[in-house]
Order: C-alpha cells, then sequence, then structure tokens
C-alpha cells in the first residue's frame, strides 16, 4: 500500500494529535473537521497538507450566499439565452453551459487531491445537509446532462469552521472531527522556531512570556493568536529591539513594545494599558513601604 | 470491545451513535491507533466526538475508564512485594532502558528509592518531580518523562511521551453547562430565525425573471421578490430588582444580544411577579406603567414570549390577590401569568438560578408548573433548548 502519512512540513508544527487526526482521515476517506480559535491555522493546514502530500489544493471559499449545488456544478442559463438569440451553435448542447464546481474539480482530479471547503458555518444552515449524500458517496447527478459523476480518486476532505452555526448531526456524524487547540509554550516556541530559525533564544523566550501574558489578561475581546505572535515578532526583528526591553520587571516600561500587533482591539488596548498602571502603581506603593 | 467505554459515553450525555462506534472500531481494524493508549485516545476522540463543548466530558469518562485498571493497582500499590516491582519492571522495560537504569547507579539503589518514596507518600500524586503517580517526571510511576522511570499501572506498553492528556482537562472550559457571554448568546438566538420574504418587492429575482423570460420566447420579463429577512418577533419580559441584582450581568449580556438580533423585539420589565402592569424605563417604574392588557391587546399572538427571572420569592406573592410585595394587586400573579401564556402559546421562562436549586425552592416549582415545565436555566445549552420550545409549531 502506497500509504503516504502527514507529519506537519518544516513550515507547519502539527502536533500529535492533529496529526492523528490527518492520518485519520485519509485512511478511512472521511471529510475532516477543523474546529479552532480564529488564526491557529486552520486554513494552512489544508494547504501544508496538500504541500506534504505532493498534491493540488482545491479551495471552496463559503460566503453566506454559498449554495451547495455551486460546488457541484451551475447550469449558465443567462448565456446560453444570449446565445439563442444570437442563434450561435452552441446551444443546441447544454453540455456547454455547464459550468464546473469544485467538488466536480476535485472528483475529477487523476491524483488524489486535498478538497478546502473553508468556513462552512458562514453558508446557510441547510448548506451542510445538502452535501451529505455528495461526500458521502463522493458522487453526484447531473440533471442537465443525465450524467453522473463519481470521484476517480476519493479526495481528503478538509472543512473548517468558526463555529458560527452548530452544523447539523447527521453531517457531524460523517465526518471526523478535530479542534485545535491553543499551543502550549513548548509547542509555541517550535512553531516560531519554524518561522523564525535566526531568532536569538533569549528574545524568543522574553517575547512568548509576555505573549501568554497578555493572553492572561482578564477580560479581553480578542486574545492574540498565533498569527499575531508571528507578526509581532517579525516586528520585533525589523525593529531590531534586544531582549532586555521586553523585560516586564521594569514598572516604567511595562508595556511591551509595539504592542499594537498583539491587540487589535481598540477597548482590548484601553483595558490593557489601564491594568498595566494599576499594577505599576501598586508596585510603586510596594516600593515606598515604610517600616 | 469498547462497547463499555461507548455506553458510558451515552450515559454522560455526549451524543455517540453507532456510526461512529463502528467508524472507531473501522480504524482500529486498519491500524490507526496502533499500540499506544495516547494514539488510542486522539483516535478516539477524533471519531466520536464531534463537538468541543464535549472534549471536556469525554476526557473524564476516558479518563475514568481508564482508571478503573489503574485504581485496582493503586490500592495494592503500598503492598506491592519488591520482587513483583522488578517483575513488573522487566517485563516493561527495554533491554537499553535497563542498561540505563544500571548506569543510573543500579537496580537496588533505584528500588531504595522507591521505599523511601513510598514511606513518604499518601495520597494520589499528579505531575511533580519527585513523587509516585502519575504524569510526573519522577523515576516511578507511570506515564512519566525519565527515560530509567518504573513503569506502574499502565496498562500496555510502548509508551513514549505520554502526559496523560485526558487528565489534563484542558478543555474544561469550553463545556456548555458555563455561563455565556454576549457573543455566545447572539450564537444561540441565531437559531430563533426564520427569514420570510415580506413587504414590498424590491430584490431582482434572477432565477424567476430567467424562467419567466423563457416562457416568454426570450423577450426579456422582469421579477421582482421582497428581501429576506427574520420574521420572528419577540416579546422578552425581564425580572427586575431584588433577588436578581445577583444575575444582572446576565440578563444585561442576553439584553443586549437579543437587542442586536430582532427586528421586532418588545421588552417589558416587572418585579418579582407578572401583575397587571409592566414598565418599560426601571426609573420610572412607579410613574409610567404599562397595563398588562394593553401590552396583550398590542402585540399579537405571533410574538414569542420569553420571561427572564430568577421566580425565587415567596409562594404567596404567586397564589393570593394581594401577595406582591410592592402594591395591592386585585387578582393573583398566577392569573395574569395565565392570561398571558393563553395569548401566547409560544413562551418559555429562562431562570438564571442554577438548575438544582429549583426543586428547593417552592415559588419555583409553581412557576414551573405554571409554565407546564417550560423553564430553562441561562446557559447555552438551556437556551438551546427554550429555542427548540419556542420554534415548534402549535398543535
Amino acid at each position: 500500500m502506497t500509504q503516504s502519512r502527514f507529519t506537519g512540513t518544516d513550515s507547519y508544527v502539527a502536533t500529535d494529535d492533529l496529526t492523528m487526526a490527518v492520518n485519520a482521515a485519509l485512511t478511512l476517506e472521511r471529510p475532516l473537521l477543523i474546529k479552532g480559535e480564529p488564526g491557529t491555522g486552520k486554513t494552512q493546514l489544508a494547504e501544508e497538507v496538500a504541500k506534504a502530500l505532493d498534491t493540488n489544493l482545491i479551495q471552496w471559499h463559503i460566503k453566506s450566499t454559498t449554495k451547495a449545488h455551486q460546488g457541484l456544478y451551475e447550469y449558465d442559463a443567462v448565456s446560453r439565452l444570449r446565445d439563442s438569440q444570437l442563434g450561435d451553435e452552441k446551444v443546441h448542447d447544454i453540455a456547454n453551459y455547464i459550468v464546473k464546481g469544485k467538488l466536480w474539480e476535485a472528483f475529477e482530479s487523476d491524483k488524489r487531491s486535498v478538497l478546502l471547503i473553508d468556513e462552512i458555518d458562514k453558508a446557510d444552515i441547510e448548506f451542510p445537509n445538502d452535501l451529505l449524500q455528495e461526500l458521502d458517496k463522493m458522487e453526484f447527478h447531473v440533471y442537465e446532462t443525465k450524467q453522473v459523476i463519481a470521484a476517480r480518486q476519493r479526495p481528503l476532505v478538509i472543512i473548517t469552521s468558526n463555529n458560527e452555526k452548530e452544523l447539523p448531526d447527521a453531517f457531524l456524524r460523517r465526518c471526523f472531527f478535530h479542534y485545535i487547540s491553543f499551543p502550549d509554550t513548548s509547542t509555541m516556541e517550535q512553531i516560531v522556531n519554524v518561522h523564525f530559525p535566526s531568532l536569538k533564544k533569549d528574545l524568543l523566550s522574553e517575547a512568548l512570556k509576555v505573549f501568554f501574558d497578555v493572553r492572561e489578561v482578564p477580560g479581553l475581546k480578542k486574545k492574540p493568536s498565533t498569527s499575531e505572535l508571528l507578526d509581532w515578532i517579525k516586528l520585533l526583528l525589523a525593529e531590531d529591539i534586544p531582549a532586555e526591553e521586553l523585560h516586564g520587571d521594569d514598572p516604567r516600561k511595562a508595556i511591551p513594545k509595539l504592542h499594537g500587533a498583539l491587540l487589535k482591539n481598540e477597548q482590548d488596548v484601553h483595558l490593557f494599558e489601564r491594568l498595566v498602571f494599576l499594577n505599576r502603581k501598586k508596585s510603586a506603593q510596594g516600593n515606598v513601604d515604610p517600616r | 470491545m469498547f462497547l463499555e467505554l461507548f455506553f458510558k459515553l451515552r450515559k454522560a450525555e455526549v451524543p455517540v451513535s453507532i456510526t461512529e462506534y463502528l467508524t472507531l472500531l473501522e480504524g482500529l481494524d486498519k491500524n490507526l491507533a496502533g499500540y499506544s493508549v495516547d494514539d488510542f485516545y486522539h483516535f478516539a476522540r477524533l471519531s466520536l466526538v464531534k463537538d468541543e463543548r464535549f472534549y471536556d466530558r469525554f476526557d473524564v469518562i476516558f479518563g475514568e475508564h481508564f482508571q478503573g485498571i489503574k485504581a485496582a493497582l493503586d490500592e495494592i500499590f503500598g503492598e506491592i512485594p519488591e520482587e513483583w516491582l522488578r517483575k513488573q519492571a522487566e517485563l516493561f522495560l527495554s533491554k537499553e532502558e535497563m542498561e540505563q537504569i544500571e548506569a543510573m547507579g543500579g537496580w537496588d539503589e533505584l528500588m531504595e528509592t522507591l521505599k523511601k518514596r513510598l514511606e513518604e507518600q499518601k495520597d494520589r500524586h499528579q505531575g511533580g518531580n519527585k513523587m509516585i503517580g502519575t504524569a510526573g517526571r519522577s523515576p516511578f510511576g507511570a506515564q512519566g518523562y525519565n527515560p530509567e522511570g518504573v513503569r506502574i499501572g499502565q496498562e500496555k506498553s510502548r509508551h513514549r511521551r505520554a502526559v496523560k492528556v485526558w487528565d489534563k482537562r484542558e478543555y474544561k472550559n469550553l463545556d456548555d453547562s458555563v455561563e455565556l457571554g454576549t457573543r455566545n448568546i447572539k450564537m444561540a438566538l441565531r437559531k430563533l430565525r426564520k427569514f420570510a420574504r415580506q413587504g414590498a418587492a424590491e430584490e431582482l429575482d434572477l432565477d424567476g425573471t430567467i424562467s419567466s423570460t423563457a416562457r416568454n420566447a426570450g423577450l426579456l420579463d422582469i421579477k421582482m421578490v421582497p428581501e429576506r429577512h427574520n420574521a420572528i418577533k419577540v416579546l422578552l419580559m425581564f425580572d427586575i430588582g431584588g433577588s436578581m441584582d445577583d444575575h444582572v450581568k446576565l440578563c444585561e449580556e442576553l439584553f443586549s444580544a437579543t437587542k442586536t438580533e430582532f427586528k421586532h423585539l418588545e421588552y417589558f420589565y416587572f418585579h418579582n411577579f407578572l401583575y397587571e402592569g409592566l414598565w418599560k424605563d426601571n426609573r420610572r417604574r412607579h410613574a409610567d406603567k404599562t397595563p398588562t392588557m394593553d401590552v396583550m391587546h398590542k402585540y399579537g399572538s405571533d410574538y414569542k414570549l420569553i420571561f427572564v427571572g430568577d421566580a425565587t420569592m415567596s409562594p404567596y406573592e404567586i397564589t393570593y390577590a394581594g401577595g406582591s410585595v410592592e402594591h395591592w394587586n386585585e387578582e393573583a400573579g398566577a392569573v395574569w401569568l395565565q392570561r398571558l401564556l393563553d395569548v401566547y402559546p409560544h413562551a418559555v421562562w429562562l431562570n438564571p438560578e442554577p438548575e438544582v436549586r429549583w426543586e428547593r425552592t417552592p415559588s419555583i416549582k409553581i412557576t414551573k408548573e405554571l409554565m407546564s415545565d417550560r423553564m430553562y436555566p441561562l446557559t447555552i445549552s438551556g437556551l438551546d433548548e427554550a429555542i427548540k420550545e419556542l420554534l415548534k409549531r402549535t398543535h
């Protein structure tokens, strides 16, 4: 059996459970549903899996107006109508007006492809139900031309969701489900290392400490995520800030440099500054404590 | 083979079905979860659990299930003769690891320290670098990092990294019995959407236009349709003041979430229970009262009625005329509630009090009976249930 396994790539750190999820989906040929905090690399997973398996990635980005049949095919009635008025010869064959969707594209591919259905929760509540049969059997029927399109190679289907809508049980039952939890410090270190291999060790550990401290601040509207950390480190590197300046111990410099990259929300920045200010006051009082 | 685990999960109300169980077995058959408990844990979670809200419950059950085997061992742990330990260790440890032990000062020294630690230790221990127990870096106990560790009470073999993931219960805060934030409430309320086309036709109906044009032998015939919007109408009644002060934050969140979600939303306040008057502005509650009768006449029975209140008071306030704490009421609160329920067949009562207290508080019990059991806790899952009830068709 030429079973290729996914173990993460040189630009993507996959934890054990995530690796297991992808490999299980590959072996048992089931769709894989991925949820997780924004910025934990859900969409990127599909890209990296495609890269690791050396196959093509077909992306289907879902919007609130997306309908399930658009992923299969669309019948372009308007151009047919126009062609008929112009007397075009094409008009006699209806197949000329069938526009293939992403699912069709994935089914037709000679090599097993990776199909990403991105942010499925953006679509209408009925959307996942409309795709049940197609994802289960990996085939569908084209009414206009009366042909059945079946997958030559069952594609690996990766579906991401941001939890804006609950997905129907019947749909969930057919999928594997994985929740990408927020990485712990050691995983985070690996992730940063993969992206910035030449980063100085002490700067990295200081930056991570500040980052996890900021995440701990209660009441933040949007906690900074992995992608924000990577942006921030990029900025730190560009500004060439030494590790010492990130030290939170000095109360006068308690606000980390360039925190705008970490906190994306005005209210959060205010809240953070206020907390830092309070802390500073507290520690100042502590210092003058008379004996 | 894992039927017991499966039924335990079902008992804990993790929604697992036969399909998922068969998938699990299929995966095991294809050797996906090879030989380590960790792999098995990951794969079982992947195939059985379909929502991160149930991760925590799954962790607990999984832990329990595998603890069962371990607990038996833990009990006799103190009395384990050295010989037995040695034998077990020899069974589990590879040759290289045994050599490492030798390098660390030999078997006897290791055993000596183990005995000492056993004496120091009383409770079940987890984590840490010294004590015996699970998930630590001590040389003793199961599933540790230390390469020269003695593995005690670990059912089967061949692990490398193994902190017991399910014992950490990382997903605790995702369980849906915890309180809600505005966004969560909005998510839940979204289910209370029923889109309908109402009002003036102002959107181009492309499909309709095409088909009617085609029928018209190609002469353009434009069709218009009204825009879709949420057609659900909600009447919200909040209990305010008194014992509700404890729940102000929760109610504020619910209120702000509902306000943005619904086009047709009307809200009123009441104190403790429903009587002949309601008000819209709490500061002017005595000056500016709206008679409950007027509310019932003004808003049609297609409105969905949601009460939010802790229903915690003296039972007299519900059942007797003149029972109200604020004023003299001619008719009992129960009568007024019944009138409202007669007008609005779709009604629920959301109660911020924890569900465990309901049975013990007589006034909550009475209210629940009056509502014919349609009382739900003010949590995400409670809200879900309530919305399901509201969307039911009347018979």
